[in-house]
């Protein structure tokens, strides 16, 4: 979905619900990782607008977007914070990744492979708001830096958030993942330490006009 | 008007051009399936009569995201591409087994999920300066070109933790075995390839020194 740009005065979030149409992404039987990444995508984008908070999405629908598409969605939204959203059947919990690109001071034209490394340290101070905010919600938490093909691209603040099965819930790993209350505490604890996040940001009360 | 014993004749000779042509394609296929398989049964597994040596392994744990490391003894080959390749056998092995702590079921295919492994000077800007430093033209540093089976990537569970757990245990092992190695790029059968299983990215070069830094850290 392409949003026009966004003035610089206002808090936006870019919420980049991965993979779709073609791309399943992690599948497994009739569990497909875009679908998950889709809902989750759809239930944070309704708790921030909620919120005040403008949202621009990189899909609404089971849609196939390439990874160029998707970074150009994202910059030009010119965003306090991007999420690209994944989801997997591996590992437990919640996983934040920020790009592993060593920062560089921001210059007027950015390679576009490695334009993150010019926000890397804003994105790892949102990765901190993001952790904390997951653990006072109850959610076991894991952080890493890693090479990310479109978060490496990306000009905001930015994170790959996977979500993988809450291991406690007894449930099996595609029931865990599908779970609607599941996702809904995920989705609540990320509205919550984005709002943080705006309030450090210093965008305060600065609602969509 | 052409006699009939010309017209025989004629298609004779061209029945017999099409079997003759027919015997070749079908030899030369068998040739290239005898070369393929030469290829993929090179040996992985060293001889038994090899001295056994200290290897280390970098194992990842999915259950906090980290490297452990893990000394073996093992039966190695001298050759320091097929010894890197055994290394890397040996850890993507035990990512196979049943109670592993980072499961891979790819790493379980009747071949190996490795092909091949090279081991290659880095190239750097400095080659005329350290000439006329009296030192060694080529660079001490090496590159590692890990070329992966495509059974492998196949297999491989999709997710970033999982796939980048197997990129940087991969990367960190050849840096624990072999100091100079400083960068790894991979490949999957021989081609290059976006990402190991939808996530992790297979296009750029890994620095090993990154590897360390990493793994664990906190934002």
């Amino acid at each position: 979905m392409q949003a026009p740009p966004a003035p610089t005065s206002r808090f936006v979030v870019v919420l980049d619900a991965a993979h779709g149409g073609d791309d399943s992404g992690g599948h497994s039987g009739s569990w497909n990782e875009k679908s998950v990444t889709l809902a989750l995508s759809v239930r944070l984008r309704s708790l921030l607008e909620a919120r005040g908070i403008a949202v621009v999405t990189t899909r609404e629908s089971d849609t196939t977007v390439a990874s160029e598409q998707r970074i150009e969605i994202a910059d030009h939204a010119n965003a306090q914070a991007c999420l690209s959203l994944h989801a997997s059947l591996s590992g437990s919990g919640i996983h934040l990744f920020a790009s592993s690109l060593a920062p560089t001071e921001p210059a007027h034209f950015e390679p576009w492979r490695t334009a993150q490394s010019a926000s890397i340290t804003r994105s790892l101070a949102l990765a901190g708001v993001l952790n904390s905010a997951l653990l006072h919600a109850g959610m076991a938490v894991t952080l890493g830096r890693m090479a990310l093909p479109v978060v490496d691209s990306l000009t905001c603040p930015a994170l790959a958030v996977e979500v993988s099965p809450d291991r406690t819930s007894g449930e099996s790993p595609v029931d865990s993942l599908n779970d609607p209350g599941y996702q809904a505490h995920l989705a609540d604890a990320l509205a919550a330490a984005l709002l943080e996040w705006q309030a450090e940001e210093g965008h305060l009360g600065a609602g969509p006009s | 008007m052409i006699p009939r014993y010309q017209t025989v004749l004629f298609f004779l000779l061209l029945a017999a051009s099409i079997l003759m042509g027919t015997i070749l394609w079908q030899l030369r296929n068998r040739e290239h399936q005898h070369l393929l398989q030469g290829e993929q049964s090179t040996p992985t597994q060293a001889p038994q009569v090899a001295p056994a040596e200290q290897a280390t392994l970098m194992v990842a744990n999915d259950a906090d995201d980290s490297l452990v490391t893990r000394a073996l003894s093992l039966p190695l080959p001298q050759s320091p591409n097929a010894r890197a390749r055994a290394i890397l056998d040996k850890l993507l092995d035990l990512y196979a087994t049943a109670d592993a702590s980072h499961p891979v079921p790819g790493g379980a295919s009747p071949t190996s999920p490795i092909d091949q492994v090279f081991l290659l000077p880095v190239r750097t800007a400095g080659i005329a300066a350290r000439r006329a430093a009296g030192k060694n033209p080529q660079s001490e540093s090496e590159l590692a070109v890990v070329n992966l089976a495509g059974a492998f990537a196949a297999n491989h569970p999709s997710g970033i933790e999982t796939e980048s757990l197997t990129v940087l245990s991969i990367c960190a092992t050849l840096h624990a075995n072999f100091p100079r190695i400083t960068e790894v790029h991979f490949l999957v059968d021989g081609q290059q390839r976006e990402t190991l299983a939808g996530h992790a990215d297979l296009t750029r070069t890994y620095l090993t020194s990154d590897v360390a830094v990493t793994r664990g850290a906190q934002p």
